[in-house]
């Protein structure tokens, strides 16, 4: 007997998070429209930001700190609001008409 | 430096029909975009609901670019292994004038400010404003990231978002409380027009909204999927302090919704075409601003007025119709020559009047029941588990009755009787 789901479409084509990144479309300006305090960081148990940010631009470092990236983010502003009590992130939006360009949104 | 009669910072749906309000009644009106086109900064679940737009732009679906009108409207409760729908549909919704519709919010917004552009609105798009001008306690313009960037006018209105850093910067919010914000995130999924008619079963331009509870794992939250001509929107709302908490990556909270039973069947196989994000003001009357003070008004998200209750779930409509009160505001003050906070006054009392303030104000209750721990995490299983029983065929047991079967799913819940009729009063006070 044939396989029913042979011919079935594949269920998760599994995506890469970077791959997942490559959908959404960013005009990248060359200042950084976040700035991080790693200072800060080092001393912060939480380290929220790592969780939330959608576009995964916090990496938590082996010494206790943060390294981050401005070029792929949605401009959400999560990571400030959830970092508030800890102070560390300094988040503006990027120059007019760079940054985040959603086009299926 | 440049001078008009009012700057609208924004040109989303608030910003647009602020403007557009303001110059059709022959003020010079300035709509600043800091995106590169409206709509393109802007993420939403899906749907808008566009009958605010009657009075400015009669027979606005003949042109307003929609993906589907949605006549099928379902509310699924989910387990690991259930789900419960309560599944309406309607053709009424399919024709003129109308109820929601899918659309995409570059689509979307972009027609919208050119309405705005088309009514004399000046848009300057890639334009961020960065700071208010002060003279006193008076707001009486911004600054912008142009060359040459001030803008001098005796009225700013603040469109510019959930983040809406000039009405922080203006001191009319109090201090900014993470939990009161969700963060959606969604996929935008190409399956291909007949695939989507099928699956969904819906033909020409109708479509679906279906709107989930239970699928969001430790994450407070809820879950959708709403149908566009050729792709779907499938994405989760989560609340952003348990997010942190739960130590959950939000795309692994979208990929367990998408492998349920219920909704792998509807999606599976869909390409990613865009992944997006954004946050949503979740907390309602209890976390808005002050929404007008000397030289400035305050709309739409900026002034929190997204709706989050559960079985609605609206946004966009709040910010066109803020917009269009305040325009109306606006043009009164400036026929009066008064741009202080008194003088403003028209738009609190329109909000206060319509929909905007009532519906808030009524459902007041219902985003803090609707993230609730026991409508997140117990009474899912206590719905789903009391249905799967009622039409369960245990032969040769007799059938139990229905009280006797929630009696026992409750309590397996560990659903006390007070709290769900604390809850259950929440609820219909909303609904009433």
């Amino acid at each position: 007997m044939p396989d029913p789901d042979a011919s079935r479409p594949e269920r998760w084509p599994d995506i890469s998070f970077e791959d997942r990144m490559a959908t959404t479309v960013f005009d990248v300006h060359e200042r950084a429209h976040i700035d991080v305090d790693s200072s800060v960081c080092d001393g912060c148990s939480t380290q929220r930001c790592v969780v939330v940010c959608p576009a995964n631009l916090f990496v938590p470092t082996a010494e206790g700190g943060i390294v981050f990236n401005y070029e792929q983010c949605f401009e959400c502003g999560a990571c400030y609001l959830v970092c508030n009590e800890e102070g560390a992130i300094t988040w503006t939006y990027p120059e007019g008409g760079h940054g985040v360009v959603f086009r299926r949104s | 430096m440049n001078t008009v009669d009012a700057v609208v910072v924004g040109a989303g749906p608030g910003g647009s029909c602020a403007a557009a309000v303001i110059a059709r009644a022959g003020y010079r009106v300035a709509l600043l975009e800091r995106g590169p086109s409206p709509g393109s900064k802007n993420m939403y679940g899906g749907v808008v609901y566009p009958r605010m737009l009657d009075a400015l732009y009669p027979r606005w679906w003949e042109e307003a670019p929609v993906q589907r009108w949605v006549t099928r409207r379902s509310t699924m409760v989910l387990t690991d292994t259930q789900a419960v729908t309560l599944d309406m549909r309607t053709s009424n919704w399919g024709r003129p004038p109308y109820n929601g519709a899918t659309a995409y919010r570059p689509d979307f917004d972009a027609w919208l400010a050119g309405k705005a552009e088309a009514d004399g609105a000046e848009l300057l798009c890639a334009t961020t404003a960065t700071g208010l001008l002060r003279h006193g306690s008076r707001i009486v313009g911004v600054t912008t990231d142009r060359p040459d960037g001030e803008l001098l006018a005796p009225v700013v209105v603040a469109c510019d978002g959930v983040n809406s850093f000039l009405a922080k910067e203006a001191g009319l919010h109090s201090p900014v409380d993470a939990s009161n914000y969700t963060l959606g995130v969604k996929e935008t999924l190409r399956l291909g027009r007949d695939v989507i008619d099928e699956r969904f079963g819906v033909r020409d331009r109708e479509g679906v909204d279906i709107e989930i509870l239970g699928v969001t794992g430790g994450v407070n939250g809820g879950g959708f999927l709403y149908t566009n001509l050729d792709t779907v929107s499938v994405g989760v709302v989560l609340k952003l302090t348990h997010l942190a908490a739960q130590q959950q990556r939000p795309e692994e909270l979208i990929a367990h919704l998408k492998s349920h039973p219920a909704i792998a069947p509807l999606v599976e196989g869909g390409e990613l075409e865009e992944y997006s994000a954004h946050l949503i003001p979740e907390a309602g009357v209890s976390m808005m601003p002050q929404l007008a003070t000397d030289g400035m008004l305050v709309v739409g998200d900026a002034a929190a007025m997204c709706l989050a209750a559960g079985i609605w779930l609206e946004g966009v409509n709040f910010a066109m119709a803020s917009g269009m009160y305040a325009g109306e505001a606006i043009v009164e003050a400036l026929t009066a020559g008064d741009m202080s906070a008194v003088g403003l006054a028209g738009y609190e009392r329109r909000l206060e009047r319509s929909f905007v303030l009532q519906d808030h104000r009524k459902l007041r209750n219902v985003p803090g029941l609707v993230l609730s721990d026991r409508v997140q995490h117990q009474y899912p299983q206590m719905i789903a588990n009391t249905v799967e029983r009622m039409f369960r065929v245990d032969n040769p047991l007799p059938k139990p009755g229905l009280r006797r079967i929630f009696t026992e799913e409750r309590r397996r819940a560990g659903v006390k009787v007070r709290d769900l009729a604390r809850d259950a009063w929440t609820g219909l006070r909303g609904l009433g």
